[in-house]
């Protein structure tokens, strides 16, 4: 297969950016669009025409959430439930011209071409997204039995890898779904429940402070997710926030 | 060199509890004053941080990717460990030991492994705490399954996502402490190299991937827990960043090096099926619980197969060959990884393979469907199942999968003492950066078992005894003149690296030389290895090296965001880890988990153990890039277990 690709380059954070076009030929159908990728940087290095291209990857397998592409004006490209890394060529057609950007939210600040900062995700979290334990000095696992459905409800949105295709998918770049599904993966638990409307407010207000915008419900969020987290988690959160307008402990 | 294990007097089941014991603490207002700095951020690395932040420390934390919550332990799919006993079946912590060490194939430390079984139920009470949102039946309490190298259901899991929802566990105890203010975080950071002061290890140097400076951070101790080597064969199951440079450096300071021969080959993973392709995906060991393992009993079904002529499908039941199940009855799908590996490589040397390429054996949830209906096998093995079919694009549940054995883990690494310090003092190594606890192969569902015990439960604890006697010290300082010499090091390492391709008339790219580097140390440093194919690699592996010093090709500059200068540096150091895999596999003439030497084998294909001259750890110290490095023995003295040959029929 042969594609056009139209990538978003920019040295550095303050450079200005623009796209620039590059051909490949003879891809397979069964390579993944990273190792597309990796054959592109594979020509540019050779042939010393530019600097290859920087994206971030690690895993490859769609668990580490650190790959992130804008792909035809869509996160993770144009399969549902994937991240970039596990989409494959056989889902483009040959001779396709493609257009690769990073994701674009202002809380997520270009570094390199496709590569961009996301400490802000690990801000939010710092802000509450834990249950406060130390090492030691808890009890027996199985003292705490938990229903299987609970469990399950927790997993489902604890299954969320932080890559941020929420944030890009949104016109207003909003992290409720990825506030959400931490919030409702700890709050659902007994465990997190003692600081269950601390962890709301601290989360929301160090999101809001961070610069993502608000849900106006469009829920491209959901749609694009690579772990299909579901838009309920943004309902419980939104239950949560009011909640803990009356009922925190205002003492503290 | 001088190996001292210390290992605590007394009994086996009472060594731990003693050391803790008599150990030197250091008091809560001490504690302030000390600096620790800790080096990866996976499991055993956050959990490490999290720990020690919380009992006072200043640390001060470092990972290459963009957050703490990336690292490779998050890959991690089916389980861990943990001696809780909740299924009644016979469990317990002399169980667990045992079917480690034996696991191991009797080459790891007897102290240390008792230690790992010993706290491997805290582990799960610490993680259920922090609400990892372990598997539960209905009525609410924890559920366990089967993992190879067992008899007893112990394996805790999280759908097929246990080691993300560890380390978002062990990321929310460090983000906490991050708060708190007691751990400070440094992402995108490398260690490039680490500064030792007087005989201990007293800092590192990092380069700062965004904007290509070199830093100083020095401490009163360091750990290193940057995982394993595994992707020096280029193809494997670790992340595309995951790397040996920051234990080769420590070794190259003069940390011993144990047992770097010992590379576990995981049977289970989606075979290659292309030049470009950048890695290798596992697929959980979990399978084997309900997946039946098979190739065609004729070589002309397998040939129709491979030529697209049948399908699996079409071979009857009594023309598959279940041959895990036929050679080993007792523990059958569930052997030990080495085992199943061979055994697949094996009947597709023997020309059953299938696939295009004839290197595949199926794995086939036909029965379990049956036997369990599609919900069921969809709610355990979903996400797995999805992977599956997005990566070849055929359907599990209709069709047998296809897997082949890959690098997955390395058991060697830094050698440790039973406190996990390294032979630098002051430099400690936990989780698969060290050696401890696996012996020649590391049983399912252990490493994050271990991980987490060295990060959770034992540095802790070890570091305070080597902290006691540092409170005297003060800060130590990053303006020393080691620092600047180790920092200068590193800069015309560098330097030397861009250097190569400028003056070059012919150049090559970094992974260019990766992936010959991969091929040669798969064909000849692999699933077998002997005399012949050893000498053979070693001879190659220099010659690239070489023409990697003379070819290598970089573009752009040290001083910004430079994903090929990283590679490179990491390649330059896997040329000399690769030459010390070489002769550490040459020396070791004998058999032993994941470590098969063709001559050491008996007649119907097993391990065959050397106990008399081989039954040590070796240890190996480095002495400049041209010099062969000298070998120290630890002997393994084995008193409470009884050695035996390996049996899984």
């Amino acid at each position: 297969m042969k594609f056009t690709l139209h990538i978003w380059r920019q040295e550095n954070a303050r450079a200005k950016g623009r796209f620039e076009t590059y051909h490949v030929d003879n891809i397979s159908a069964e390579c993944s669009f990273l190792e597309m990728l990796d054959i592109l940087n594979e020509q540019l290095v050779n042939d010393r025409i530019a600097h290859p291209v920087c994206f971030d990857n690690d895993c490859r397998e769609g668990i580490c959430g650190m790959c992130g592409l804008y792909i035809n004006g869509r996160p993770h490209g144009n399969d549902d439930g994937t991240t970039t890394c596990q989409l494959h060529m056989r889902h483009f057609n040959d001779g396709d011209e493609i257009w690769i950007e990073p994701w674009r939210a202002k809380p997520f600040p270009v570094i390199r071409d496709l590569v961009v900062d996301r400490t802000a995700f690990d801000k939010i979290i710092q802000a509450g997204g834990y249950i406060s334990t130390t090492t030691g000095g808890v009890p027996d696992a199985n003292t705490i039995p938990i229903a299987k459905h609970t469990a399950d409800q927790s997993m489902d949105a604890a299954a969320c890898i932080g890559c941020g295709a929420c944030v890009a998918a949104c016109k207003n770049a909003s992290a409720m779904l990825f506030v959400g599904a931490k919030v409702s993966h700890l709050n659902l638990l007994p465990q997190g429940r003692v600081e269950a409307l601390d962890r709301v407010r601290n989360m929301v207000i160090k999101m809001d402070e961070l610069g993502f915008g608000s849900c106006t419900n469009t829920y491209a969020c959901e749609a694009e997710c690579p772990k299909q987290i579901k838009r309920q988690n943004i309902s419980r959160l939104n239950r949560q926030w009011i909640g803990q307008m009356f009922g925190r402990d205002r003492k503290k | 060199m001088n190996l001292d294990s210390k290992i605590p007097e007394g009994p086996l089941s009472e060594k731990w509890t003693n050391y803790k014991a008599s150990q030197k603490l250091v008091n809560p207002a001490n504690k302030r004053k000390i600096d620790i700095i800790v080096v990866g951020t996976g499991l055993a690395g956050a959990s490490a941080a999290a720990s020690l932040g919380a009992l006072g420390f200043n640390v001060d934390i470092f990972c290459i990717q963009d957050s703490p919550r990336r690292a490779h332990s998050i890959a991690a799919q089916g389980g861990i460990n943990a001696a809780k006993n909740y299924q009644n079946d016979g469990d317990s912590v002399e169980r667990l030991f045992r079917d480690t060490i034996k696991g191991g194939d009797y080459r790891a430390r007897e102290a240390n492994v008792y230690r790992l079984a010993e706290v491997s139920g805290n582990i799960i009470d610490q993680c259920v705490a922090q609400g990892v949102p372990f598997a539960r039946d209905y009525g609410g309490l924890l559920d366990n399954r089967s993992f190879g190298g067992a008899q007893v259901s112990r394996t805790f899991y999280a759908r097929g996502q246990t080691g993300q929802q560890l380390l978002l566990g062990a990321y929310g105890a460090l983000s906490r402490e991050i708060a708190r203010g007691s751990v400070r975080l440094h992402e995108r950071r490398e260690m490039m190299e680490l500064v030792v002061v007087d005989g201990r290890a007293r800092g590192i140097i990092v380069r700062n991937l965004v904007t290509g400076a070199l830093e100083r951070y020095a401490a009163h101790a360091v750990v290193v827990a940057t995982g394993g080597y595994g992707n020096i064969y280029y193809l494997s199951t670790n992340a595309m960043n995951s790397n040996g440079s920051a234990a080769w450096v420590c070794h190259k300071r003069g940390a011993a090096f144990a047992n770097p021969c010992y590379v576990q080959i995981h049977p289970t993973c989606i075979p290659v099926h292309g030049d470009y392709q950048s890695k290798l995906t596992l697929m959980s060991e979990s399978l084997r619980n309900d997946g039946r393992i098979w190739v065609p009993k004729k070589k002309e079904d397998a040939e129709a197969i491979r030529a697209h002529k049948l399908k699996p499908t079409d071979i009857a039941e009594q023309d598959r060959d279940y041959y895990l199940e036929r050679r080993y009855p007792a523990f059958g799908n569930l052997v030990p990884r080495d085992v199943a590996s061979r055994a697949a490589k094996e009947r597709c040397d023997a020309g059953y393979g299938v696939g295009p390429t004839g290197l595949a054996v199926y794995l086939d949830f036909a029965d379990a469907i049956r036997r369990l209906g599609r919900d069921v096998v969809e709610q355990k093995y979903g996400n797995l199942f999805q992977m599956y079919q997005k990566i070849v694009d055929t359907d599990p549940y209709q069709e047998p999968m296809m897997i082949y054995p890959a690098v997955h883990y390395t058991m060697g690494g830094l050698w440790v003492d039973y406190e996990l310090q390294t032979t630098i003092p002051g430099l400690f190594a936990a989780g698969e950066a060290n050696f401890s606890d696996h012996g020649a192969n590391r049983l399912g569902a252990s490493a994050l078992m271990q991980g987490l015990a060295d990060g959770y439960f034992v540095l802790p604890y070890t570091m305070q005894n080597y902290l006691a006697d540092q409170i005297y010290q003060g800060k130590i300082s990053p303006d020393a003149p080691e620092f600047e010499q180790a920092e200068q090091q590193v800069r015309q390492r560098i330097d030397s690296l861009f250097n190569i391709g400028r003056n070059a008339s012919e150049t090559h790219s970094v992974d260019h030389f990766h992936k010959s580097l991969g091929k040669i140390m798969w064909e000849y440093v692999g699933m077998a290895r002997n005399t012949e194919s050893l000498t053979t690699a070693m001879q190659r592996v220099k010659e690239l090296e070489n023409q990697f010093w003379n070819q290598v090709y970089i573009p752009g500059t040290a001083d910004e965001f430079n994903p090929e200068l990283e590679k490179a540096y990491r390649l330059a150091d896997y040329f000399e880890l690769a030459r010390l895999i070489i002769t550490d596999a040459q020396h070791r003439e004998e058999s032993c988990g994941g470590h098969f030497r063709t001559e050491h084998q008996t007649d119907d294909g097993e391990t065959q153990r050397d106990d008399e001259h081989f039954m040590y750890v070796a240890a190996w110290e480095y002495h400049g890039h041209d010099n062969p490095e000298t070998m120290t023995k630890e002997e393994l003295n084995y008193q409470h277990i009884k050695i035996a040959k390996r049996n899984y029929k």
